[in-house]
This record gives structure tokens, C-alpha cells and sequence, in this order.
């Protein structure tokens, strides 16, 4: 798994740093949410960028602002009680925060795209599949019936659908999780997007059928040349899809780096935590997993300091009282908010 | 299809034999007798043997059982037989207000429609803005208000302005042309109780359109609509509104059947000739046959609408398919 990803990143120099042009960028994100309990800061400050056909992958646990940062790209928190109070995410060079609600109506679904989590939900009920793929085209492009129906039937054949023409006709009750998720694929990709983010893609479906839809996804986002973020919190997906990953936890990016060196070499502890919790091919098979000691923080009363500290073996007395920042560390291109992370760098090469 | 719908109307055959069991036990467990109510009327001896006569005339005498069945074989040919009351034939008084009574209640279940699922729409979509509070203040305004008082607001509003306006007062006209002869006739009679119900029916509906979109709206595919890039008009009337309305139909049937034997008191204010009216005297006169045919058309009226409901039910929603 991990020596895949690995060479995947070796023999595409391309997904590199800085030589292929930014297609998003995300710049001190924050998304708060306003509820009886208090503020919460769901996403809070968070940076990074996407390149063109670029998949990166966004980790963390239940939580930690993985989805509302993904949500906030598209100006989709329900507001109230959500709302993006800072930063800026440049689409092309265009700052979406400041577009006008025509205006990014017009990017979603026809430059940036999303797949959500739940199939069985994010189709509508009681309108034929053929209806909700042809609205957005007919919205964006300017299609007729005639012109969106084929299209339509085109891009079901394109996720993997027999007999599109007469699929087109049916209600989402006919479709099972795995055939309704690539309808969403197929939705998503309806008018040539440039980015699509996928919100925990797999999380509702078996198994077997994840990796499928995983198997699809990379392949039209390869071919089509679309740039991906997965949501997810299952390592094994970074490991094989993405180019590089981001770790969130408690509404901040810990960690980001190439996969295959978070992987390799983890600098929190937080991403080492988590590495630890999965079975892994390529370290010896230990007795039993190690999960995340602890709960995540509640995000309403954050103190001073790391947030993981209290759920730290690390920890050091520093840590209580200031917040690390993201610093380089390991390899280049390698960042993580930790100041133990050398000691961090060090403990899975120890452990194998 | 075919196969539920002929499932569905075999099914009505016990609800109304439920239903005449129990209105023919019912009204003879009333104390009281049409045939003493007939002849007391207002002197005070009677013979009676004049009471037996009458008794036997209208088939009393008989025993419970001989005239219950008596009852559903006259109902099975659509011979309802005559009032005890008024001697007419049965069919004839109905059918006399029925037509007044069916578009009154359809009249105010077009108003309430008309006025429902707009209002409903606006103030969830609006949720608590200004519209929003109008909504529902305009709303619990209708439901707390009975609408015979409403009735009695509007005829005085009616007066007044009218003897203000021509000088002299104007009155909705009391007796019924059918709207296809004298159409501006028969609206200026039936337009302002079917306002007055109609107002009430809305409320009701209000809320509940409002209610159920507010739910749909926080709906997944809804929130898919919106990521696909579609105009808010478009998500609220195509995605929203489409499953929102089950809730709101279903209130809808069961109101309209309602109104068909309800309108009791607004018949009264507005001095209609309806069924609601025919119902109460039918009862307090010890109408048997009346009664029970009444109570046989209101209940055959219930289960029709609940059939069109269901009906609608599978059109709005594809998952829902009769068997």
C-alpha cells in the first residue's frame, strides 16, 4: 500500500511543490458556529493549497472540521448557525468568500464539484436520476432536454452504469449505495469541473464497494484531469489515493506533507497516533492496535496551548501553555505543529 | 394499479357497515321518538293510538334487527326511502344541498391551497425573519378564530360598507342557483363562507407546509441541490416542495371531508341550506333514516378523499406504489 503511493508520488514529479500552477488556495480559513453552548470554532485558521489534477487528502477523526472546511469552499455551512469569519479561499486567482451569491452558484457544480458522504440521502427521492443530473446541466450549460439527456446517459456509461438510457428514467430507490454514490460521481463530473471534493466518498458503503468507487474516482479524476480533496478518515484511502495530506485536529491542520512520507515518517503525535490505530503491510504485525487514547477536545472551550497535549504521550510542560505552529520538519516539503517532533520522527522507527 | 384500486373500493364495504351499525345503534340509544316529536309539535295530548300508527307507518315497530337490515338492503339499491320527518324522498333533500355544501367545500379548500402553500413556503424559507412571524401570527389568527365568528365579522363588515358605499345594505343572497346558471349569482352567495372556512383551513395548512419544509430543507439532497450550483427557486419548488407536500396533502383530505358535513355553525351565520345544517335537524328530530343516510354519504365521502389522497401520495412520491 504504502510502497504504491509512494512510488506514485516518485514517478509523477509534477504533484510536487510549487512547478504545476495553484488551483486553490486556502488561506487562514475560519468557520465558526454560534449556538447556545457558545462559539464554536469548527475551522480555525486553517491553509493549504490544491493543484491543477492534484488529489489531496484531508484526515482526522469525527469532528475535528474536516467537512465544515470542506463545506466552507463552497460557501455551503447553513448559516445561521454557521459562518466563515476569516481568511480567504483564492479559486484561480478569485477570492470565493467575496463572490456574489450569483457568482458562486455559477462555480458550484460547474467549477468545483462535490461528492458527499451519503448516497442513500443526497439523492433527491422523488425525482428521477435522468432529472438530477440534467438540471445542472441544463443550469450551467445552457443545454436543451434533448442535448442534457444525452449527456446525461454519456456520463453514467462513464462511472460504470449499464444501460444508461433506461437507468436515466429511474427513481434512486433502484439504484443500490455502490450505484447511487456513481450517480453522485457522475453528477459531479457533468460539467468538467476543475476540482471535486469528496466528503467521506466511501464511508457509507461495504467494503468491497469502496474500493470501486475509490478505483473510479482516481481514474476519471486522472484521465479527466480534475483535481480531487477526499474527506476522509480512513488512513488506508490516503495511503493509495492522495498525493499529499493534510491532518486536521480540533479545527487546525497538525500535519501536511507528501503521503508517502507522513506515512513513513510521521511528525506528530497525533498522525503517529493514528497511523498506529490501523493495521499496516509494511511494519512487522504487532501483538494488537493502539487506538487514540482520549477524546477530541469539545471546540466550544479550547484553552491556550496544543490541543492534543492532554492526549499526548509527548507532551511536554511547553505544550499546556503555547500552541505550536506549523514548522518544517522531516523532509522537504514535510510540516507539522509540534516542537517534540523529532522525538516523534524517531518513535516508529523504534517501534518496527 | 388497477388491481389496488379495485382492492381499495371492496375495502370500503365494511367501513360502511361498520359505520351503519354504529350510527343505527346510536341514534336508538337517543331517547326520544320521531313519531311523539311529530305529533306533540306543539299542542299537548296526543292519541296514542295516533303514536302506534305512526309507529307502524314508519316501520318502528319492528324489531332492532329486522329494521337494520331493512336499512342496508334499501341502502345496497340506493333506496334511502323517505325522511321521518318530512316524508320526501331522502335523495331529494340531500341532493338539494348537497350541491351548496360540496362547492362550498371545495371553494374553501381552494382558498386554503391557494393561500397554504405559498405562505407556508415564504415563511420557511424566510424562517424567522419579519414574513416569517406575519406568517405565523396570520396564521394562529385563523387557527384561533372560529370561523362562524369570522362569518358573523364579514357580514357586518358587509353591512357596513355597503351602506356606507350605496347607502343602503347589502346582503349575500340566501337562496341557491347553481353556478352554472347564474355564476356571479351563486359566487356572491358562496364566496364568503367559503372565505371564512377557507381562512380557518388554511391556517392549519400553513403550519404544517411550513413545518414539513423546514424539515425537508435541512435534507441532504437538498443541501446536494445547492452544491450542484441550482437557483433557490428551482431547489425550493423542485427538490423542497415536492416532499414536503405529503403532510400537507394529507391534512388537506381529511378538512375538505370534513367541511362536507361540518360547516354546522356556518351554515347557520351565513344562512345557508347545506348538509351541515340537514345533519343537526335530522338528529334533534329523531330522523332515523335521514341520519343514517347522512352519516352513510359523509362517511362514503371520508373514504373517497382518503383514496384520492393516497392516490396523490404515489404520484408526489415514487417510492410509494400500491399493491
Amino acid at each position: 500500500m504504502v510502497a504504491r503511493a509512494r512510488r506514485g508520488a516518485a514517478d509523477e514529479p509534477g504533484h510536487g511543490w510549487g512547478t504545476v500552477a495553484k488551483l486553490l488556495e486556502i488561506d487562514g480559513l475560519r468557520t465558526q458556529f454560534l449556538t447556545s453552548a457558545g462559539v464554536i470554532k469548527a475551522v480555525d485558521g486553517i491553509s493549504y493549497d490544491v493543484n491543477e489534477g492534484e488529489t489531496i487528502a484531508i484526515v482526522g477523526e469525527s469532528g475535528c472540521g474536516k467537512s465544515i472546511s470542506a463545506l466552507s469552499i463552497l460557501r455551503l455551512i447553513p448559516n445561521p448557525p454557521g459562518r466563515i469569519v476569516g481568511g480567504s479561499i483564492r479559486f484561480r486567482g478569485r477570492d470565493l468568500l467575496q463572490l456574489s451569491e450569483e457568482e458562486i452558484r455559477n462555480v458550484r457544480g460547474r467549477d468545483i464539484a462535490m461528492v458527499f458522504q451519503e448516497p442513500m440521502t443526497s439523492l433527491n427521492p422523488v425525482l428521477t436520476v435522468g432529472r438530477q443530473l440534467t438540471e445542472t446541466l441544463q443550469q450551467h450549460l445552457n443545454m436543451t432536454r434533448e442535448q442534457a439527456n444525452a449527456r446525461a446517459a454519456e456520463l453514467l456509461g462513464m462511472v460504470g452504469i449499464a444501460e444508461p438510457e433506461r437507468r436515466l428514467k429511474q427513481y434512486p430507490h433502484h439504484f443500490s449505495g455502490g450505484m447511487r454514490q456513481r450517480v453522485m460521481i457522475a453528477m459531479a463530473l457533468c460539467c468538467d469541473p476543475k476540482l471535486i471534493i469528496a466528503d467521506e466518498p466511501t464511508t457509507a458503503l461495504d467494503v468491497t464497494i469502496q474500493a470501486q468507487i475509490l478505483e473510479l474516482m482516481k481514474d476519471l479524476t486522472r484521465r479527466l484531469g480534475v483535481a480531487l480533496i477526499v474527506i476522509t478518515h480512513n488512513l488506508g484511502i490516503v495511503a493509495r489515493y492522495a498525493d499529499r495530506v493534510n491532518v486536521m485536529y480540533a479545527g487546525k491542520i497538525i500535519e501536511s506533507g507528501p503521503a508517502a512520507e507522513i506515512y513513513r515518517d510521521p511528525q506528530h503525535p497525533y498522525t503517529l497516533a493514528l497511523l498506529r490505530s490501523v493495521p499496516r503491510m509494511d511494519q512487522p504485525r504487532r501483538a494488537r492496535l493502539d487506538p487514540v487514547r482520549g477524546q477530541p477536545p469539545d471546540l466550544s472551550r479550547l484553552g491556550d496551548g496544543c490541543a492534543f497535549a492532554p492526549r499526548c504521550g509527548f507532551a511536554v510542560a511547553r505544550c499546556s501553555r503555547e500552541t505550536p505552529q506549523l514548522a518544517p520538519a522531516g523532509a522537504p516539503g514535510h510540516i507539522a505543529a509540534c516542537w517534540e517532533s523529532e522525538r516523534v520522527s524517531g518513535a516508529l522507527k523504534r517501534a518496527s | 394499479m388497477y388491481q389496488y384500486i379495485v382492492k381499495r373500493l371492496l375495502l370500503m364495504i365494511p367501513t360502511l357497515l361498520g359505520a351503519a351499525l354504529l350510527v343505527f345503534v346510536l341514534m336508538r340509544l337517543i331517547p326520544g321518538d320521531v313519531c311523539v316529536l311529530r305529533m306533540v309539535g306543539g299542542a299537548g295530548y296526543v292519541d296514542p293510538k295516533a303514536i302506534e300508527q305512526c309507529r307502524i307507518d314508519l316501520g318502528l315497530n319492528r324489531t332492532y334487527v329486522i329494521q337494520f337490515l331493512d336499512f342496508i338492503w334499501g341502502f345496497i339499491r340506493f333506496d334511502l326511502g323517505n325522511s321521518m320527518w318530512t316524508g320526501r324522498p331522502i335523495v331529494e333533500e340531500i341532493s338539494l344541498r348537497f350541491e351548496l355544501s360540496l362547492q362550498i367545500a371545495l371553494m374553501a379548500t381552494l382558498t386554503a391551497i391557494l393561500l397554504a402553500i405559498p405562505l407556508g413556503t415564504i415563511s420557511a424559507v424566510k424562517q424567522n425573519t419579519w414574513i416569517d412571524y406575519a406568517v405565523r401570527g396570520f396564521s394562529i389568527a385563523g387557527i384561533a378564530m372560529p370561523s362562524f365568528w369570522l362569518g358573523i365579522l364579514i357580514i357586518l363588515g358587509l353591512l357596513i360598507t355597503t351602506k356606507g358605499l350605496f347607502g343602503s345594505p347589502w346582503m349575500p343572497p340566501i337562496k341557491y342557483v347553481p353556478l352554472w346558471v347564474d355564476p356571479l349569482y351563486n359566487l356572491s352567495m358562496t364566496i364568503f363562507p367559503a372565505l371564512a372556512t377557507g381562512y380557518r383551513y388554511s391556517a392549519v395548512a400553513t403550519r404544517m407546509t411550513r413545518s414539513a419544509l423546514l424539515e425537508v430543507l435541512r435534507e441532504d439532497y437538498v443541501r446536494t441541490a445547492r452544491a450542484k450550483g441550482l437557483i433557490q427557486k428551482l431547489i425550493i419548488r423542485r427538490h423542497a416542495l415536492k416532499n414536503a407536500l405529503l403532510p400537507v396533502v394529507t391534512i388537506i383530505g381529511i378538512e375538505f371531508a370534513f367541511l362536507m358535513g361540518g360547516l354546522v355553525v356556518t351554515e347557520q351565520v351565513f344562512n345557508l341550506n347545506g348538509l351541515g345544517k340537514l345533519f343537526v335537524a335530522s338528529v334533534t328530530n329523531h330522523d332515523y333514516a335521514m341520519t343514517q343516510a347522512l352519516v352513510m354519504l359523509v362517511v362514503a365521502i371520508f373514504v373517497f378523499t382518503n383514496f384520492v389522497v393516497d392516490i396523490i401520495y404515489a404520484w408526489l412520491d415514487p417510492r410509494i406504489r400500491y399493491r
